[in-house]
């Protein structure tokens, strides 16, 4: 016999597979168009964000109404995780969208001269979000704990490249425009790994039933900041 | 032209128009409900005639100089016979009874269904031996009442408080309404037992559950409850013992008592026993009939009228009950 | 830039509840139960905190109501019953064999499943175990009659109807009276077995804010086996499978984040 509620639980489960899956690839089709300059590509990493908001209303819809069948213990954490996780999907969503946005637009003009460590940063952004899903998938706090560690490296970058930019528009004042889409570009990276955190952290709380978040966990690596 | 009309491929009508009454006339329950109805009434029937048979031969009899008068000797005599004395003894020696047989029949009930272990050995004895009491014929108890009630505890009692001199050992109304009582406990038993056993268990562990011991629980909430139950069972008991006559014959019954019996050791007579008496020994059995009939009719309505006064104060009983504690 | 201090939280601390602290005030310990040869209640030891609401869950059969009426010694009533181990409230072992059981049933009270008022009026009903433990002046009677029923949120439904019979409420009403009797003689600890069970989920919403409003007085332990209503009033959750103690903790632990994985399926509704 059906056992229902467990039916509507990894259903749940499912769609935020699907909703994590469309994101991630966003995300790496966003970055393909910021590097490789790609204007048709920008335009369907846009467009194809519309899916993953409708992912986010289809997940909170869904848990809403679990929650209306009182879930308790593992079931309770995974619907709250869930409407949670959702969010985070869907404003990496938003970060892909905004990337693209630049991407489209610096396809448009010449580009810029400049060495940048954006394509490593990216990497490391996504890398973070594919792990954080991953430990997600595969119930692993241990390997949740190790992205919320490595967001400080993607800060760092950000500085860099943010400093590196800086620098650019002084000396090149008519790169000005091109250099602030860049800046726009490395931040929403940043935001997307910030995203990856909190999805990381959810999934300690999953798995766990330990709330980290604001706990200084993700600081233990890095040495104290200013 | 060949051509198939659809209604002639339309053998049954499309389901929405069926109706729900019955395909075909079911006729085992009607013979079944006609066959209840039959044996009800042949029941009713029995009783009217009996009653009928009895009124009709008695009525002429029945006046209340008959019912309120000592007879003389001769009862045969149809101007100056009487059943008074017969009634008194009839009367006392079922209220008697019922004084013994009420209380006894209830603690022995209480005690099997409250204190007992329903598996242990005497428990089970205890039970056998009332269903086995309810099987023994009335002419036993008779005799039973005879050997023990006047031969031993009555020549006891003189003995030890008359000087034996006869006064507790031989028949009285005391040692018959004792026989009665003994012969009709189990039927006062079983009645207060279902009685008992009717109310939920629920209430009893209530009462406990507040602080109440056992005891307190069976006097305020369960022997209450199960009060009209114990007056079913004396209702039974009253409408056996009144017609008895096999077991008052050794114990107390007289042939003839001048007077109406005053005493606990007195003698008395009895209307069953006078049926008796009228039909073996009358000289003259035409001239007879009316006064047999007649007393006879007097027995059912003594008995009507005892079980009617008992089942109204049973109806209050129950009103009282379901209105308020 | 002037910081703002925050106090810095360790991940203890925003785990779930606190842990209740204090004194324990029902001390249940390895206590076994036989009926005959069969052991239902196997080597249970359970401290209950003093007017706080305890919850006993768990699958049909798994002993809870029995350690349940343990507590009042109610199953001494039964047959063949045999306890191991010790049990205490207040401190005093309450199987000892100087204890009065009836002094015992004064100070912990029991509501049952279905409500059991007596065939007898509103008033002669809370009045009962009045009576029994030697209230008689009609004055004393008469305020602690109504004190109950206000306690038990009965008051202004019956009060013009005091003595018309119980019978006559409904179950809800019935269920509610039920506690007025059982709180009139003040008992310390009330004991409840699956009281709302039987009743409405309007009728059973209204015990259960009874029961929260009651807990400032009275240490109560209540069987339920429905989850829900064990999150919702209790303080701490014990849950019982086959005869043994699987998990004790507070309430919100066990509904949040079990320890043990049968509570854990239990709870997620996998079994049972």
């Amino acid at each position: 016999m059906e056992n229902h509620f467990e039916t509507g639980i990894e259903n749940l489960r499912q769609q935020l597979l699907v909703m994590a899956s469309h994101t991630e690839t966003a995300v790496n089709q966003a970055i393909q168009a910021l590097m490789q300059r790609d204007y048709d590509l920008a335009l369907r990493v846009k467009a194809d964000d519309d899916v993953i908001d409708r992912c986010e209303v289809v997940i909170d819809d869904l848990a809403i109404q679990l929650l209306t069948k009182a879930p308790l213990a593992t079931n309770l954490r995974l619907v709250t995780v869930a409407m949670k996780i959702s969010q985070d999907l869907e404003r990496i969503g938003d970060e892909a969208s905004k990337i693209a946005k630049r991407a489209r637009d610096l396809s448009q003009e010449p580009p810029v001269k400049i060495q940048l460590d954006l394509p490593r940063m990216a990497g490391r952004a996504l890398e973070m979000l594919k792990a954080a899903l991953d430990a997600f998938v595969h119930h692993d706090p241990a390997a949740a704990r190790a992205v919320i560690l490595r967001d400080k490296e993607v800060d760092d970058f950000n500085k860099q490249i943010h400093a590196a930019l800086v620098q650019h528009m002084v000396e090149n004042p008519d790169t000005i425009s091109r250099c602030l889409h860049w800046m726009v570009a490395a931040k929403s990276l940043e935001r997307i790994a910030d995203h990856a955190t909190n999805i990381a952290e959810d999934v300690v709380y999953l798995c766990e039933a330990q709330d980290i978040r604001h706990t200084g966990f993700k600081n233990q690596a890095a040495p104290a900041a200013a | 032209m060949n051509t198939v009309t659809p209604s002639q491929y339309l053998p049954e009508p499309p389901r929405e128009t069926r109706h729900f009454r019955a395909e075909k006339f079911d006729f085992w329950s009607f013979f079944f409900s006609g066959l209840t109805g039959l044996a009800t009434l042949f029941i009713l029937g029995i009783l009217a005639t009996i009653l009928l048979n009895i009124i009709v031969n008695g009525w002429s009899a029945i006046s209340w100089h008959f019912v309120s008068t000592i007879p003389k000797k001769d009862f045969f005599d149809a101007n100056t016979t009487g059943v008074l004395p017969m009634i008194v003894g009839t009367a006392f020696r079922v209220i008697v009874m019922t004084i013994f047989v009420i209380p006894v029949g209830v603690i022995t009930a209480i005690y099997l269904t409250e204190y007992a272990s329903n598996t242990s050995i005497i428990t089970r004895i205890i039970r056998a031996a009332v269903n086995n009491l309810a099987g023994v014929p009335s002419i036993v108890f008779g005799l039973f009442g005879l050997g023990f009630f006047i031969n031993f505890v009555g020549k006891n009692m003189d003995r030890l408080l008359h000087n034996s001199s006869a006064v507790w050992g031989q028949p009285a109304l005391i040692w018959a309404s004792l026989t009665l009582a003994v012969m009709t406990l189990p039927v006062v038993i079983v009645a207060t037992e279902e009685s008992l056993k009717a109310i939920p268990p629920g209430l009893r562990e209530a009462s406990l559950a507040l602080g109440a011991t056992k005891l307190e629980t069976i006097l305020r909430i369960v022997l209450p409850q199960a009060l009209p139950g114990i007056m079913t069972g004396g209702i039974l008991a009253v409408s056996r013992a009144a017609g008895e006559v096999a077991p008052i014959l050794f114990t107390g019954v007289a042939y003839y008592m001048a007077s109406l019996p005053g005493h606990l050791s007195d003698q008395f007579m009895d209307l069953g026993y006078h049926i008796f008496v009228l039909s073996t020994q009358s000289p003259n059995i035409e001239q007879t009939r009316p006064i047999l009939y007649a007393t006879v009719l007097v027995l059912l309505m003594l008995t009507f009228a005892l079980n009617i006064v008992a089942i109204l104060i049973r109806a209050r009983v129950r009103k009282k009950l379901r209105a308020l504690g | 830039m002037a910081e703002i201090s925050i106090p810095k939280l360790t991940p203890q601390e925003t785990a779930s509840a606190t842990a209740p602290a204090g004194a324990p005030f029902i001390e249940i310990e390895d206590v076994s139960l036989f009926y005959g040869a069969s052991k239902a209640l196997k080597n249970i030891s359970l401290k209950l905190e003093e007017k706080v609401v305890t919850a006993f869950i768990g699958p049909s059969g798994c002993g809870k109501s029995t350690l349940l009426r343990c507590l009042n010694r109610m199953n001494d009533l039964i047959d063949g019953v045999r306890i191991e181990g010790t049990m205490k409230i207040g401190g005093h072992d309450i199987y000892a064999s100087d204890v009065d059981v009836i002094e015992l049933r004064k100070r912990v009270g029991m509501v049952f499943q279905k409500s059991n008022p007596f065939p007898k009026s509103i008033y002669e009903n809370v009045a009962y175990g009045l009576r029994l433990h030697g209230v008689k002046a009609k004055s004393d009677l008469d305020s602690r009659i109504e004190e109950s029923l206000r306690a038990s949120a009965l008051w202004d439904e019956v009060k013009d109807r005091l003595h018309s019979s119980a019978l006559g409420l409904s179950g809800g009403q019935q269920q509610r009276l039920c506690i007025a009797r059982a709180i009139a003689i003040k008992p310390e600890v009330i004991l409840m077995d699956e009281p709302a069970s039987a009743l409405d989920p309007i009728a059973t919403a209204r015990i259960e804010d009874l029961i929260l409003d009651l807990k400032k007085e009275f240490t109560i332990v209540i069987v339920t086996h429905n989850m829900q209503q064990a999150a919702r009033i209790s303080d701490q959750t014990a849950f019982f499978y086959i005869g043994e103690l699987v998990e004790f903790d507070a309430t919100t632990k066990i509904f949040t984040n079990p320890a043990q994985k049968r509570t854990e399926d239990y709870v997620s509704g996998r079994f049972g």
